[in-house]
């Protein structure tokens, strides 16, 4: 049997609808699911007290506050060194054999396993540099794992910056140096951005190479010295060890709204910017 | 004509890798005159306006031989900047290319990047570049909102300014006017013709009418050779080579 071009328009059609809503179906599934276990338990007291017996009971105030300091400083770190480095390979060199070991590097590294980053970190952060278990260890093997991925979005959204932008202010009179800043940067800005807030994402919601580098203890951390645990591990703590159901629901429920209201602001703050600079 | 040319132009030569895109090339520019380069596609026109300005430098792979003189000074003297020589010859691209920021912040980024960036002064050069640039009273209103929500005609007088503002001796225009509506078009024209007291203006018109409408000389390019230079009304009405004779009389192009 032939099927008339409308009707196979058709069908693909449907087909791709159902493809996208299931997505969607298992996406919304998931998120209701845990927002439904985990939503009742989080309160102002939750948010703000330190966990008691092991996290049976009491809230998750340290935790949260060791997986800010850990992200940020894995940001901090890779942020500038990733762009960098997306700078150099993009604008500063043609294509030849350093470029090609920079590239197949960062790609080679964007595919290794989260747990290896841990225990190159534990042996070479917290043992080999003595820096113990810490926000500092945490937070540089983060770094090393996000920045590939750092890397290779911003260097797509320079590229994908008209190469006419550059000739037109190279005309008027700017520097190399004046052009990437004020022709390029803005308008890379977006694909940069986006690149930096998936980092975000992966460093909050990783496990297994800040258990192995930052440690797990729930002691309020002071310091980029001091050990400490993320919500991320916290929640695999204890579900894993059967600690508290309703407390890792819960803390799973606040990841999900602290990684949804980090992108939105994230967003505006980019429209914004982007805005006034457009 | 003025007795000593802006540009002279010496057995200049153009490669891009191993292929010539032009070909031993000596030309005169005299200072406040319109002179136009006309040639049917490839000839060469555009390589030759980037190389006066250098940027055909950007291009990897590309090579120039022979000299360029500007006011009797070769443009790869090495003490010769080359963000100075770009701010003394500016450029309209064949495109309208605004930059994606504001209308005011396109037309203040030339003098910006040396500097000049206290309030008033830019705002009163942006004003005096926008009204020679015939734009002033479409946009005088919205100096803030994005300069790639005007039309492309607007887009392309505000390049227009934004060459202006860099208070250059040289402008470049490579066909600034195709693709743009006849209003448009008319409008740069009429500025071209006002502005060659103050500059000296080599334009690739986008077509042969127009350069016997604006140019005082103009120069006929066929495969990356000169064949012809002359003054407006001898290029038209007496060529003196054949294949500038076809050309412009619309026998091939
Ligand atoms: N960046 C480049 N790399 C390689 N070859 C180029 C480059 N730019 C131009 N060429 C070649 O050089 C020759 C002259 O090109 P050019 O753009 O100067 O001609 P033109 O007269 O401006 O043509 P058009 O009418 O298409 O604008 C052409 O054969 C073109 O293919
Ligand atoms: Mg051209």
């Amino acid at each position: 049997m032939r099927i008339s071009p409308r009707a196979g328009e058709r069908i693909v059609k449907v087909l791709i609808w159902a493809a996208a809503m299931l997505v969607m179906a298992v996406l919304v599934f998931i998120v209701a699911y845990i927002l439904a276990k985990g939503l009742h338990v989080i309160d102002w007291r939750f948010l703000a007290s330190a966990p008691s017996n092991m996290g049976r009971s009491g809230g998750i105030s340290t935790t949260i506050i060791g997986t800010l300091m850990v992200t940020v400083t894995a940001v901090v770190i890779a942020a500038p060194l990733g762009i960098g480095t997306a700078f150099y390979l993009a604008e500063y060199t043609r294509e030849n054999f350093v470029t090609k070991i920079i590239r197949f590097s960062a790609e080679s590294l964007a595919g290794i396993p989260s747990i290896v980053y841990g225990l190159f970190g534990l042996i070479f952060f917290v043992v080999y540099l003595d820096m113990r278990w810490s926000v500092l260890s945490g937070g540089l093997t983060l770094a090393l794992m996000i920045l590939p991925t750092v890397i290779r979005t911003s260097e797509e959204a320079i590229k994908a910056v008209p190469y006419i932008y550059r000739e037109v202010s190279f005309s008027l009179g700017a520097t190399k140096w004046q052009t990437i800043i004020k022709a390029v940067f803005p308008s890379a800005l977006r694909g940069i951005a986006n690149g930096i807030l998936l980092s975000v994402g992966r460093c909050i919601a990783e496990t297994a190479a800040v258990i192995l580098t930052a440690g797990s203890t729930l002691r309020m951390p002071t310091s980029l010295f001091s050990p400490t645990r993320t919500m991320a591990v916290h929640f695999y703590i204890l579900a894993r060890e059967g600690i508290s159901m309703e407390n890792a629901y819960g803390t799973a429920a606040l990841l999900i709204i602290l990684i949804f209201l980090i992108n939105v602001v994230a967003n505006t703050l980019i429209n914004r910017f982007v805005a006034k600079s457009r | 004509m003025s007795p000593q040319p802006k540009f002279v132009i010496k057995n200049l030569s153009f490669y891009y890798g191993g292929k010539r895109a032009i070909h031993d090339l000596s030309l005169d520019i005299a200072a406040n005159e319109i002179l136009s380069v006309i040639g049917p596609a490839n000839s060469g026109v555009t390589t030759l306006l980037r190389a006066l300005n250098r940027l055909g430098d950007l291009v990897p792979g590309a090579r120039m031989e022979g000299e360029i003189l500007m006011d009797g000074k070769s443009v790869y003297d090495p003490d010769v900047s080359v963000t100075e020589l770009r701010r003394k010859i500016g450029m309209v691209f064949e495109v309208p290319t605004p930059l994606p920021m504001s209308i005011f912040d396109n037309v203040a980024y030339g003098p910006r990047l040396i500097g000049k960036a206290n309030g008033k002064s830019v705002a009163e050069s942006v004003e005096r570049v926008l009204r020679k640039a015939a734009l002033w009273d479409d946009v005088k209103d919205r100096l803030k909102t994005p300069a790639m929500s005007l039309s492309g005609g607007q887009q392309q007088r505000l390049c227009f300014a934004r060459v202006l503002a860099l208070d250059p001796e040289v402008v470049l225009l490579d066909r600034p006017c195709s693709g743009l509506d006849p209003i448009s078009t008319a409008k740069i024209e009429e500025s071209l013709s006002q502005l060659k007291e103050q500059y000296t203006i080599v334009v690739a018109p986008h077509n042969v009418q127009q350069a016997a409408r604006i140019s005082d000389r103009v120069a006929f390019m066929l495969t990356g050779s000169l064949i012809e230079e002359n003054r407006n009304v001898e290029i038209f009405s007496r060529p003196k080579d054949q294949r500038t004779s076809d050309y412009v009389t619309g026998r091939f192009g």
